[in-house]
């Protein structure tokens, strides 16, 4: 009873409004822009959209960049920005996810193991296949077969507990596989310490300028994760309520949550397989439209979707144009202006929420 | 007149022998033990010429080899590749066991690296430990070859391989002065583009070679390895591009040329595409030379 009257406002939290939504929209939009105007090589703003408009076939349009500038823009640029907003989305919309699933705010996409598993993967591919097989198509393969793995492990180990509908088990699950996985990590990598820097660079996260291929690689997964999420958002809120609360509301907590947490962890894992580790933006990112907006589930995951595009996109730029020509870690970047950012919002916020 | 001039050839021969002799006896007489030396680990005193040397520094132990001190080593950690007859064991320099190095009962252990205190640790136990930090120039990499050949009773044979060194890169410098200057170099270290500038160790070999290292303009934080934007090196359009991530990665020209937009770097349409091993351009001994006739062969093809 408490509990229900603990968590009632909430589930009459306010959904989308119009002027959020097209805050959001506006964010991303600018975001995108930013992120195909700005870079390390100064295109020009004309130039940039003359070049779109010659693309798209625009009459009387036509590019005034030279091949070279041509192939910077749309073969390293345009892709880069469009991973960043793909990985961005999924990482946020996981993050929300796995924070209404398991009723934990510090919940974040590497909860149930999916970024150890995925670091064991990556690495024993680079310690162990021959230098010309893995490429950088073989990594990504092994990272993402190593991250579900590790999830699937500690689904299973979550559910041998006596207590399976407990959330707070599969947690607990979550940390034992990543201690586990993240220990056999190291060890493979002390064996094999010529393999130390190429690891360290995968774990250390960036969005790679790999052109169209890595965004072919994970849209498919990235796609199918956010429309089942996205489908099954309002379901988030009832959850969020607790186990008991959610099955007398006629909700089968098992079955819902498995497909919740099945989608957010496939695609985080094919995130993390083709960027390696960005950490923050998973919670920074639903807790500062949280706080903002003060929305239920229903409305914070596709906000989330949304603003953790624009956000990784704009975390981007900072990590290849402050330091241009040379570039930052992302995950530096997320966390070095990320959390200054969030304490801010929570500093302006608290009296509002409390 | 005949017999005169056999004895003044005589003479003259004889003379040129005792030259030689002399030459040779100098170089072969064993250096006056104990020998004090500065390493990176200060003073460091050997008291009578090493037999058990063990090696936790790929570059030590190519150099060892080339001095002729390899019969003196007993053991080489597992990154030294070079030369195949080293004795290639187990023994890490990244994460060393003071135990398993002391086991080889060595009388002089060389290292490049002093993780978690192993050289006070083996100093401890009675083991002379000669640190040879990662050289900063040309400079100091041969006086860390002299140094080898002053612990090691080889003083001559170091000087000589020196010398012929010193020989080689001079002629490969003097030659790529001769042509066109002001071509540029992107020097990769592996596949997300780290690279190396003029700073660095191997980047005095692009500026020794007049070569203009696109990594420079990319390093405002002085650091030496900075990671360059892909869109960068594309503009830049270095005309040499050196893979030393061949062997870890598997990078080759045609790998290269395959990534987003780089078809258009001069390098890739002009074939100046120069693979090294990862290993000769991470180290800095005797191989030096290898790397800068690699180079300088890619600089005489573009300029024919």
């Amino acid at each position: 009873m408490t509990s229900i009257a603990e968590h009632a406002p909430e589930v009459r939290a306010r959904g989308l409004t119009p002027v959020w939504a097209c805050s959001a929209v506006a964010f991303l939009l600018a975001s995108l822009a930013i992120g195909i105007l700005a870079g390390p090589v100064d295109l020009g703003v004309g130039a940039v959209f003359e070049s779109a408009g010659a693309r798209l076939h625009l009459p009387g349009v036509s590019t005034s960049l030279s091949p070279t500038e041509e192939a910077i823009l749309w073969e390293i640029r345009v892709p880069r920005v469009m991973l960043a907003a793909l990985v961005g989305a999924m990482l946020a919309v996981a993050g929300a996810t796995y924070q209404g699933v398991f009723r934990n705010p510090l919940a974040d996409p590497y909860l149930l193991g999916v970024a150890a598993g995925a670091g064991l993967g990556a690495t024993i591919a680079i310690a162990y296949l021959p230098a010309g097989l893995r490429g950088h198509r073989m990594l990504p393969v092994a990272a993402f077969v190593g991250g579900s793995v590790a999830v699937f492990l500690t689904y299973a180990v979550g559910r041998s507990a006596r207590r399976e509908r407990d959330a707070a088990t599969l947690v607990l699950a979550g940390v034992t596989v990543t201690a586990f996985f993240t220990a056999w990590q190291t060890f493979v990598q002390q064996q094999n310490s010529e393999t130390l820097q190429e690891v360290y660079s995968w774990i250390l996260g960036n969005i790679p300028s790999t052109g169209w291929s890595d965004v072919i690689l994970i849209l498919p997964y990235i796609a199918v994760a956010i429309v089942v999420i996205l489908a099954l958002r309002r379901v988030v809120d009832v959850l969020n309520l607790g186990d008991d609360e959610a099955a007398s509301l006629g909700v089968d907590v098992r079955r819902v949550r498995l497909a919740l947490v099945v989608a957010a962890t496939l695609g985080t894992a094919a995130a993390v397989a083709v960027t390696g580790l960005i950490g923050f933006v998973g919670i920074i990112v639903p807790h500062t439209i949280r706080l903002l907006t003060g929305v239920g589930y229903r409305a914070l995951i596709p906000l989330s979707v949304v603003v953790g595009a624009g956000f990784l996109v704009l975390a981007d730029v900072v990590a290849r144009t402050v330091l241009a020509p040379a570039e930052i870690p992302l995950g530096v970047v997320t966390a070095f202006f990320g959390a200054p950012f969030f304490a801010l919002v929570l500093r302006t916020t608290r009296g509002g929420t409390s | 007149m005949l017999r005169s001039l056999l004895v003044l050839v005589g003479a003259a021969v004889a003379a040129l022998a005792l030259t030689v002799a002399g030459a040779s006896g100098a170089a072969a007489a064993p250096t006056a033990f104990p020998v004090t030396v500065v390493g990176s680990n200060g003073k460091v005193t050997v008291t009578k010429r090493p037999s058990r040397i063990v090696s936790l520094s790929p570059t030590a132990t190519e150099t060892l080899f080339a001095i002729g001190a390899g019969p003196q080593v007993v053991a080489v950690d597992d990154q030294s590749d070079f030369p195949k007859s080293a004795p290639k064991t187990a023994l890490s320099g990244f994460t060393p066991n003071v135990e398993a190095i002391a086991g080889y009962r060595p009388d002089l252990v060389v290292i490049a690296y002093d993780p978690k205190g192993l050289s006070e640790a083996l100093g401890r136990l009675g083991i002379t430990v000669l640190h040879q930090d990662g050289a900063k120039s040309f400079k100091g990499a041969y006086q860390q070859i002299r140094q080898l050949g002053r612990v090691t009773g080889r003083d001559g044979r170091a000087a000589k391989l020196v010398a012929g060194m010193k020989t080689k890169i001079g002629a490969i410098v003097a030659d790529a002065r001769k042509g066109r200057q002001g071509l540029s170099v992107y020097h990769e270290l592996d596949p997300t583009l780290f690279s190396a500038t003029s700073k660095t160790f191997i980047g005095q070999v692009y500026t020794a070679l007049g070569l203009e290292n696109i990594a420079d303009a990319a390093d405002s934080a002085g650091f030496g390895y900075p990671q360059l934007s892909a869109e960068y090196v594309v503009s830049s359009s270095p005309d040499i591009i050196v893979l030393a991530d061949t062997v870890c990665c598997g990078q080759k020209a045609s790998t290269v040329a395959a990534r987003p937009g780089w078809d258009r770097i001069s390098a890739i349409r002009t074939g100046s595409v120069v693979r090294i091993d990862d290993s000769i351009a991470s180290r800095w001994g005797p191989r030096l030379v290898d790397f800068f006739r690699a180079v300088s062969s890619a600089l005489t093809r573009l300029r024919q």
